[in-house]
């Protein structure tokens, strides 16, 4: 694997953009999967402690990735995109926008409802994230708003994943396959 | 000063068939100086104490007429505080308290009956998550008597058990913990 291969050029992702992007990608399916699971979880269920402990611990992981990746995306070239017309362009850079500040949403979401009571959050006993807002009834609030924004993330993606199939197959360019190896 | 002993006699008199009935009084939560507490078992190992923030409620009561002694209270179910938001937002959720939908839980007292000086057994209708039942518990007078900032108060606890499968909330929490006991703290000032 060259250097440049690690980073992006205006036409193609580089090695640490993609696993950036899968990586990612497997941890918003696992957590929203894990959150719809857990909250089924009964009293007397082994897991029923230790689920929400990974997901909390997995989803502030999840937020220094998304912290990570934001800052590499500044510091690299973005590949063009790849539609003919301005509109489906323009859609897309929403949508990759969208995605992008709806897990920013969830995390913070998620972070509220757990500190409601100034609890910080363990992250897999290796360090604690401070609490800092606790308002009245800020667990019940929080908690619609992470449930409302996973559905909305969950939606988003799936139009996301829908637009790449259609690059590859309807169009047949290079969008989705970019995303599979660099200098695709 | 003939004039002035007039108007004390006038106002006394005038007072004195306000004595003989019960007087009201405003359960001071503004000064926090009344408590709704719940305790529960956890797992049948220990105890589970929690609270209601926000209740508001008013009594009647007279010392010399104890029988005439009534109680209304309303309690916000979303005010509920165990000390750990996590199970707080369970514990509101519609596996328990279901707060959306029944936002109160009421106290109307329907009789009292004295059992000695400053104790009898309170009687009234209790509504939770939707249900109401009619039950009775123990009350006892903590004291009564002038403040230092010039008004009256009075004092009183209670406490109840109940099922919570009365209320039609079934989670299994453990054979242990099908029971809550409520525990109520009120001061009141007089009106």
């Amino acid at each position: 694997m060259s250097r440049s291969a690690l980073r992006n050029t205006p036409s193609s992702y580089g090695w640490i953009s993609i696993v950036f992007h899968w990586l990612m990608a497997l941890a918003v399916f696992g957590l929203f999967g894990l959150g719809l699971y857990m909250v089924e979880l009964t009293y007397y269920d082994a897991w029923y402690r230790g689920s929400l402990d990974l997901h909390k611990s997995a989803g502030i992981m999840l937020a220094c990735a998304w912290l990570l990746r934001v800052l590499w995306k500044f510091v690299n070239p973005q590949p063009q995109a790849l539609g003919n017309k301005a509109w489906e362009r323009k859609a897309a850079h929403l949508a990759h926008g969208l995605l992008y500040l709806l897990m920013l949403a969830l995390f913070i979401s998620g972070y509220l409802i757990s500190t409601a009571d100034g609890r910080a959050i363990e992250v897999f006993g290796w360090f604690e994230l401070p609490a800092t807002l606790t308002l009245a009834n800020q667990e019940d609030v929080a908690g619609v708003i992470h449930w409302g924004l996973a559905w909305t993330l969950m939606a988003t993606v799936a139009l996301h994943a829908v637009a790449a199939i259609k690059h590859h197959w309807l169009d047949k360019d290079k969008t989705l396959v970019r995303m599979l190896k660099p200098g695709a | 000063m003939k004039k002035l002993m007039l108007a004390a006699g006038l106002s006394a008199a005038l007072l004195m068939p306000s004595l003989s009935q019960a007087a009201t009084y405003q359960i001071d939560t503004q000064g926090a100086h009344a408590f709704i507490q719940f305790k529960i078992q956890h797992l049948g190992y220990s105890w589970l104490l929690g609270r209601f923030n926000t209740f508001d409620g008013q009594f009647e009561y007279d010392a010399k007429a104890p029988e005439k002694s009534a109680i209304e209270v309303t309690i916000e179910t979303a005010s509920l505080d165990s000390n750990h938001a996590e199970r707080d937002k369970h514990l509101k959720g519609s596996d328990f308290l279901n707060v959306s939908k029944f936002p109160q839980s009421t106290f109307k007292s329907t009789g009292f009956k004295s059992t000695g000086a400053g104790e009898g057994i309170l009687s009234g209708d209790f509504t939770l998550h939707g249900v109401t039942k009619a039950i009775s518990f123990p009350v006892t007078m903590i004291g009564e008597g002038k403040d230092p900032w010039g008004g009256y108060r009075a004092g009183f606890e209670g406490k109840t058990t109940l099922k919570l499968s009365d209320y039609g909330i079934d989670y299994n929490l453990g054979p242990a913990s099908t029971t809550v006991e409520i525990g109520l703290f009120i001061e009141g000032v007089r009106q």
